[in-house]
């Protein structure tokens, strides 16, 4: 084999692997099966989709999980990018105490970050629900937003802040018109990121949802006994959505001669 | 100009204002709970009748004597995760970030894609693919490859491979970032001073991308080290990992104390092997 080819292949076989678990998944998802377990091809049906919101608990976890990601990123972005530009556009005292802190929770296991929680909650005597999903799953994300946002506020001109406070613009214009429009590329990504994070997120909720069932709380219960193919089917239309997502930024990439900002990452 | 300097330094207050919502945040949900969590660790008592704090620094080495395979058995299965994430993705990162041209970014988005599905999805997909007489092993039993008895699932290399699989992303973006941030000019110069491929890649292209391993390695490393997903979905009794014991510590036994020392001790696990990591790889070579 020629030199220059080995790695090319090698790339392409990775990619192959990711590909694996994701493409089985797609396929199960218009199977036939006989009986409770999904395990065995039998036959092509589209029954799955058809009956895609069937599984009473499945679409309970969906709209909770989508409510738990919707309102934790609301809050994890506001708070998140309110710190990126405190740290990145001002010197104070406790600056790089508030770097390491803001590093920390990352730097955490998450079983450990749902265990202090939970221990928390119980000593407060609060009872676990959709309030504690969201304040832990603001908590996780603060981090992940501060960090995204702060990427594009660290490399932001200060000039162009600077000239239009010369030319007669007060600090909140300022921000508005041009801080703001600057960094939002930025802020969108770490919104995207958070909202990711939340959606995926199984060890901490596993902790802190009492009673409330989130997708991934639910399908992991569920799998003890037997997952629908429904599972299947939600797992593909998610899928779909990156393709979508990838389509959408070659194009524009194309149009652009440059990329959009990586997109986020589901996190173990 | 002056004035926008002396505005900026004037303007301190603001900063505050602006970190405050989320340093509250932190503090009340992170601090708090770790501080509350450490005083748990040196308690004694019973969830029913509520823990008394005892300065009890026994819970830990009680903690260690009953569950010192599983931190071994953690801190080894993120070792050999860290590893292998690391030499599978290297040299994919490599040619994407400097041969991969006008397609670079495509690569990227394909390796991040089957991320979209829920990590849960997943690891399910895998455990069934892996199962018995699943599609694979099914296979490859049909055909008379592999004995009848011959299983992947419930053993180490299951829970390995689901971690290898989940957790290879995180190593390859950090791998990437580096790689990619490379001055092409310096591999030429190298090359111009009669060094050979081997030589320029040991000497020019590794030691430049070492932030991005050492990145990557933790990123990989300390989830995979607290993990229990994995184990709980393709594991068996002889792949539990610490975290399976710290959920079942808090879970099931209701006991917080144990479970708060093993927290720690995982945690002090991991500021270990960081640090002996950081160490090895220097760091110097860090800064970049």
């Amino acid at each position: 084999m020629k030199k220059g080819r080995i790695l090319p292949i090698y790339t392409g076989l990775v990619i192959a692997y990711l590909f694996i678990p994701i493409f089985v998944m797609a396929l199960f998802g218009f199977n036939d099966p006989v009986g409770r377990f999904n395990f065995q091809w039998h036959g092509f049906t589209l029954e799955w989709y058809r009956r895609l919101f069937d599984v009473e608990e499945l679409v309970i976890g969906i709209k909770n999980s989508l409510l738990v990601a919707t309102v934790s990123t609301f809050f994890a972005t506001i708070f998140g990018t309110l710190m990126a530009l405190a740290i990145s556009r001002y010197k104070f005292r406790g600056r790089s105490a508030l770097n390491l802190f803001i590093f920390i929770p990352m730097a955490t296991p998450e079983v450990v970050l749902g265990v202090s929680l939970l221990g928390l909650f119980v000593t407060l005597q609060l009872s676990r629900g959709f309030l504690t999903l969201v304040i832990t799953h603001i908590l996780f994300c603060i981090s992940y937003v501060v960090v995204t946002v702060r990427a594009r506020t660290t490399n932001l001109d200060s000039n162009l802040e600077d000239a239009a406070q010369d030319l007669g613009a007060d600090p909140w214009t300022t921000f508005w018109t041009v801080t703001f429009p600057l960094i939002l590329p930025g802020i969108v990504a770490g919104a995207f990121l958070a909202f990711a994070l939340s959606i995926d997120d199984y060890v901490i909720s596993s902790f802190n949802a009492g009673s409330t069932i989130t997708l991934p709380l639910w399908i992991v219960g569920a799998s003890r006994i037997g997952v629908p193919p429904q599972v299947n089917v939600m797992g593909t239309l998610l899928f779909m959505v990156g393709v979508l997502y990838v389509v959408g930024a070659v194009i524009a990439g194309r149009r652009k001669e440059k990329l959009i900002a990586p997109p986020v990452l589901s996190k173990g | 100009m002056a004035e926008a300097t002396t505005g900026r330094r004037g303007r301190g207050l603001v900063a505050y204002l602006l970190a405050l919502p989320g340093a509250l945040w932190l503090g009340i949900f992170f601090l708090i709970p770790m501080v509350t969590m450490f005083s748990l660790s040196l308690q004694e008592g019973s969830f029913e009748r509520g823990y008394v704090f005892t300065g009890r620094v026994q819970n830990y080495f009680d903690a260690l004597s009953l569950y010192d395979t599983q931190l071994y058995r953690s801190l080894i299965y993120g070792l050999i995760v860290t590893v292998v994430t690391l030499a599978l993705s290297y040299p994919m990162a490599y040619w994407i970030a400097l041969r991969g041209g006008r397609y670079k970014n495509l690569f990227l988005l394909l390796i991040l894609l089957p991320f979209f599905t829920p990590f849960v999805i997943r690891t399910l997909s895998w455990k069934f693919i892996l199962a018995d007489e699943g599609i694979f092993l099914g296979t490859l039993k049909d055909w008379g490859i592999l004995p009848d008895s011959y299983q992947l699932l419930a053993t180490p290399t299951a829970v390995v491979c689901g971690m290898i699989y989940n957790f290879l992303p995180f190593m390859a973006l950090p791998l990437y970032v580096a790689l990619e941030r490379l001055d092409p000019r310096l591999l030429d110069a190298s090359n111009d001073l009669y060094s050979n491929r081997t030589q320029t890649f040991l000497k020019v292209t590794l030691p430049l991308s070492l932030p991005g391993v050492f990145a990557g390695s933790l990123l990989t490393f300390i989830p995979a080290v607290g993990d229990f997903i994995n184990a709980d979905l393709l594991g068996g009794v002889n792949t539990t990992m610490i975290g399976n014991v710290i959920q079942r510590e808090f879970q099931t036994n209701l006991d917080f104390p144990t479970g708060s020392a093993l927290s720690f001790l995982l945690m002090f696990g991991i500021l270990v092997g960081v640090f002996i990591y950081a160490r090895a790889i220097g760091t110097e070579e860090l800064s970049g």
